[in-house]
């Protein structure tokens, strides 16, 4: 029986957890990563610029480095496009980032694990595009990566328990957070987390983490609101203060509730979006929720194509973890009754315990109420509210090509959803045929390199 | 290890394996690219919103969130139109 | 008289507009939106430098006039609802390599005998015109009188006004026709039949699957077509600039592939960039393969794309006609049925003079041109193999 050969796409949590439990089958496994080094968002460790305090889980990290001695890692790679079919084709471009001429290589594969991951997802706000406004994700990555901080006395604002680890980062490298500002209100997360406690036992080490972060701003008295949102940035040149306000259950701003605080930063979650691209560039069906459609083994509905971590619900690391673990077994053809599957299926299912948890902090509808007529919704092409709005009646092709919101250079990646909620209705699934940034010149100099594997002899 | 960047005519010094983005915002950078007459810099970090792009060595179209800097790299503000 | 047109794209928008204008009561029907398929897929060209002599060269010659006048009257008085045409005349360039040089030249003079204005340029004027073109381009035609609209709009403004004076428009699909004694009384959807005295087909590469609901062939299919949208860059290209081969491939009758580079800035300042054809019926696989032939073109007409950062790419459906003109007029055995479809790649610059032959074959309206040569009858469009 030949080698199975596996592609992972993504080198984050899930990634490498897939990578990782196939290449202990004996697969041949390729990885690849944007990213120079492997660990995606949550391992964004740079070895000289990241601070030890910032770096979580670092021992199972440093195991699922070791456990890819023989593993191919592709990194500072972009995946430009994919392919169904027997063989499986992902397109591949290396080198520095947005570089020019990069080496292009096609690879082959019997079976690809989608670990692509997701991010942040912010939400318009009037004076949102004025300069030290971030999405939460940024001072995260910059504080990481580049041992970065954005401003002196930072708003964190959005939603879920991200909020929590920004806010740290931002202390442990000098600054001042000036309060945390959490959408759901005391008594939704109460609800929301506290029912069926039992639940959660098992997610062990979560309780220790949740701790570390409430501890971390304990000890600089940092004011942590809840039921309240920032409803309009301030600044002339750039951010000077905000607005904070008491919002409802639907997420709408509650007249006569608004303070100021002053500030020179803001960072902004919402939760997260899923990456999809690929997932539906194979073909995979995409559930009602936007997540990838995955049965008990990971496996999609696209024959040799699974799908493991945020793509298949957001639910942190250590869902990604078991999830990938399980999808590197299955892509390698490990039995569902195989012993090798228990411990990662029991992970997951007390994982997802912990990430259903997570829709206590779900975006609300009412939020499009703090939005101006002419705050600007698509960043890319300065598009505001009041244009897409005007032409909720045509059809979403005809809307974005009157107002050119999401079709910018990001393509709808961070105005997309939002636009959505906008006109109150889907805009259909974010089909792209070029997945990542590609030259011309590269696309016109695309030939089918050299397989993954030799033939076996 | 230092190295030293070039922004608009301006040497900035940074770390090696420090972004350039990162570079630009420890130098006091928050900006570097204009739209619609407001000035942008790094948005969402993580090389999906493509607010922070700048060319590099005469090549346009780079996240400088993304893009580690060089020695010696030539860093311009983007020109659209 | 009530007459239904199948198509909200530009054909059935313009269509729409020259009956309504024409006095009759006109209910258009289409199952996405207005300009929801071909026609918000493609450049919005109004050409003449694309046209050998013939038939389809006069209506083209023709519509640019009409287009003028068209795109003068909309814009000049919009009702609400109804966007700016962006009719720009921007004046095309074909260009040609050393090998195809004199076939241009050739062509070029074929077409001035037709009152075509094509000026041949001499170097120094070529690049002046276009400063990076690459040096090895031997041979450089302009055509002052090729033009585009945004189609999309184009296609909503011409709509707009339609209904502002009278038309409706129903977002539903035609499922089926009522044909009684080979004469068309009316339409079906899902919601109901629709009376009519008369439907015309402009349901562009449906078109053929439109006669059949009604009893007649017309063989009208799709061929494929992508488009390249660069980054926004500051303006380097500034006409619509054709490699001379287009020509070609517009009127092969090959299934495969064929490709030929269309190069040109948006005022947003992206570069779109062209063309492909292929006949892989509704196909949206295999993508990759005229997506590389054609970024490898258009980097040997203008070398700076090579570095250029790729946006987005779409493709579209052209209705194609297996006798390279489009099916204007009326049907050959059913009463009351018309069709005005498989314009291939030139709908959006002969939709008003399709518009004007419709209003002549269906209320009798003088005719700007011959219409013989467009009949739907034609041996040609009867399901004969091409």
């Amino acid at each position: 029986m030949s080698v199975r050969r596996i592609v992972v796409i993504g080198a984050g949590p899930a990634g490498l957890a897939a990578a990782a439990s196939a290449a202990r089958t004996g697969a041949d496994v390729v990885i690849v990563d944007e990213g120079e080094r492997v660990g995606g968002q949550f391992w964004r460790h740079h070895p000289a610029f990241t601070d030890q305090r910032l770096q979580h889980q670092l021992g199972r990290f440093r195991e699922l480095e070791s456990a890819l001695a023989g593993v191919r890692v592709l990194s500072s790679a972009s995946v430009w496009r994919v392919e169904s079919g027997a063989p499986l084709r992902v397109h591949t471009l290396t080198g520095p980032v947005d570089g020019a001429q990069r080496q292009g290589e096609t690879l082959e594969a019997d079976a690809v694990v989608l670990a692509t991951g997701a991010h942040d997802r912010v939400l318009p706000v009037p004076g949102w595009t004025l300069p030290g406004v971030t999405s939460a994700g940024a001072v995260q990555a910059l504080a990481k990566r580049d041992g970065v901080a954005l401003g002196t006395r930072t708003v964190v604002a959005g939603a879920g328990p991200f909020l929590l680890p920004v806010a740290q980062s931002i202390a442990i490298l000098g600054g001042e957070v000036a309060e945390v500002v959490e959408a759901a209100s005391i008594g939704t997360i109460l609800r929301g987390w506290g029912a069926r406690a039992w639940e959660l036992t098992a997610a062990a080490g979560k309780a220790g983490e949740l701790g570390s972060y409430v501890a971390s701003l304990v000890k600089t008295r940092t004011p942590y609101r809840f039921g309240s949102a920032v409803t309009r940035i301030h600044g002339g040149s750039a951010v000077e203060a905000v607005t904070v306000q008491r919002i409802d259950s639907d997420w709408r701003p509650v007249a006569g509730t608004e303070r100021t605080v002053e500030c020179d930063a803001v960072a902004l979650g919402h939760g997260f979006t899923p990456r999809l691209e690929a997932a539906i560039q194979f073909g995979c069906d995409i559930t009602s929720d936007r997540f990838v459609r995955t049965d008990e083994q990971q496996l999609t509905s696209v024959a040799g194509v699974f799908a493991a971590g945020e793509i298949t619900g957001i639910g942190g690391a250590d869902a990604a973890l078991a999830e990938g673990e399980i999808a590197g077994l299955a892509a390698a053809g490990i039995r569902a009754s195989d012993p090798l599957l228990r411990a990662p299926v029991a992970a997951r299912r007390r994982m997802r315990a912990f990430a259903a948890r997570l829709a206590t902090h779900a975006i609300r509808p009412g939020w499009t109420a703090w939005l101006d007529d002419d705050t600007i919704v698509c960043r890319c092409e300065e598009a505001t509210k009041a244009a897409i709005a005007e032409y909720a009646a045509v059809s979403s092709r005809g809307m974005r090509l009157a107002t050119r919101a999401g079709l910018g250079a990001c393509q709808g990646r961070t105005c997309g959803r939002s636009v959505e909620d906008i006109l109150g209705a889907p805009g259909g699934i974010d089909r792209r045929p070029v997945l990542s940034s590609v030259r011309i010149g590269e696309l016109a100099a695309h030939r089918p390199t050299h397989p993954l594997i030799e033939e076996e002899s | 290890m230092s190295i030293r960047i070039d922004f608009d005519g301006q040497p900035l010094d940074g770390r090696d394996g420090q972004s350039i983005g990162g570079i630009l915002l420890a130098n006091g950078h928050r900006t570097w690219r204009t739209a619609g007459g407001a000035e942008r810099g790094i948005f969402c970090g993580i090389g999906i919103c493509q607010d922070c792009v700048v060319t590099v060595n005469g090549v346009e179209g780079v996240r400088a969130c993304q893009r580690t800097a060089c020695d010696g790299d030539r860093v311009e503000r983007e020109v659209r139109a | 008289m009530r007459i239904i047109v199948i198509g909200a794209g530009a054909v059935g928008a313009a269509c729409a507009l020259a009956l309504t204008e024409a006095g009759a009561e006109v209910v258009v029907v289409d199952r996405v939106g207005v300009a929801g398929e071909t026609s918000s897929r493609c450049e919005g060209n109004i050409l003449v430098s694309d046209k050998e002599p013939g038939a389809e060269a006069l209506m083209a010659i023709e519509a640019n006039r009409a287009w003028r006048a068209l795109a003068e009257r909309l814009d000049g008085d919009r009702v609400p609802g109804q966007p700016a045409t962006e009719f720009e005349a921007k004046g095309g360039i074909v260009v040609a390599f050393d090998g195809g040089a004199d076939a241009l030249q050739r062509f070029a003079a074929t077409q001035r005998g037709i009152g075509i204005r094509a000026d041949v340029l001499d170097e120094q004027a070529l690049r002046a015109a276009e400063p990076h073109l690459a040096s090895d381009i031997a041979l450089g035609v302009h055509y002052p009188d090729d033009a585009q609209v945004q189609p999309s709009l184009a296609t909503q403004a011409m709509l707009a006004r339609a209904r502002h004076l009278g038309a409706q428009l129903r977002i539903t699909e035609v499922t089926g026709a009522v044909v009684e004694a080979d004469r068309v009384r009316g339409v079906l959807t899902p919601t109901g039949r629709i009376d009519a005295d008369a439907v015309v087909n402009c349901a562009g590469p449906w078109a053929g699957d439109a006669a059949a609901l009604f009893g007649s062939t017309l063989d009208i299919r799709p061929r494929r077509g992508t488009i390249l949208v660069t980054a926004p860059m500051p303006q380097r290209v500034f006409h619509k600039v054709y490699d001379a081969d287009y020509v070609g491939a517009v009127g092969s009758g090959d299934a495969a592939l064929q490709t030929s580079t269309v190069v040109e800035s948006t005022p947003g300042g992206t570069v779109l960039i062209g063309s492909s054809r292929e006949r892989v019926g509704f196909s949206d696989e295999g993508l990759l393969e005229p997506l590389a032939e054609i970024a490898d073109k258009a980097t040997r007409l203008f070398p700076f794309l090579r570095d250029t950062m790729l946006l987005r790419t779409y493709f579209g459906f052209r209705p194609y006609a297996p006798d390279h003109l489009p099916a204007i007029g009326p049907d050959a055995r059913i009463a009351g049925l018309f069709h005005a479809a498989g314009h291939e790649g030139a709908g959006i610059g002969l939709a008003p003079t399709t518009g004007a032959l419709i209003a002549h074959a269906v209320l009798g309206a003088q005719p700007p041109l011959d219409p013989t040569p467009f009949l739907p009858a034609r041996a040609t469009l009867q399901g004969v193999a091409a």
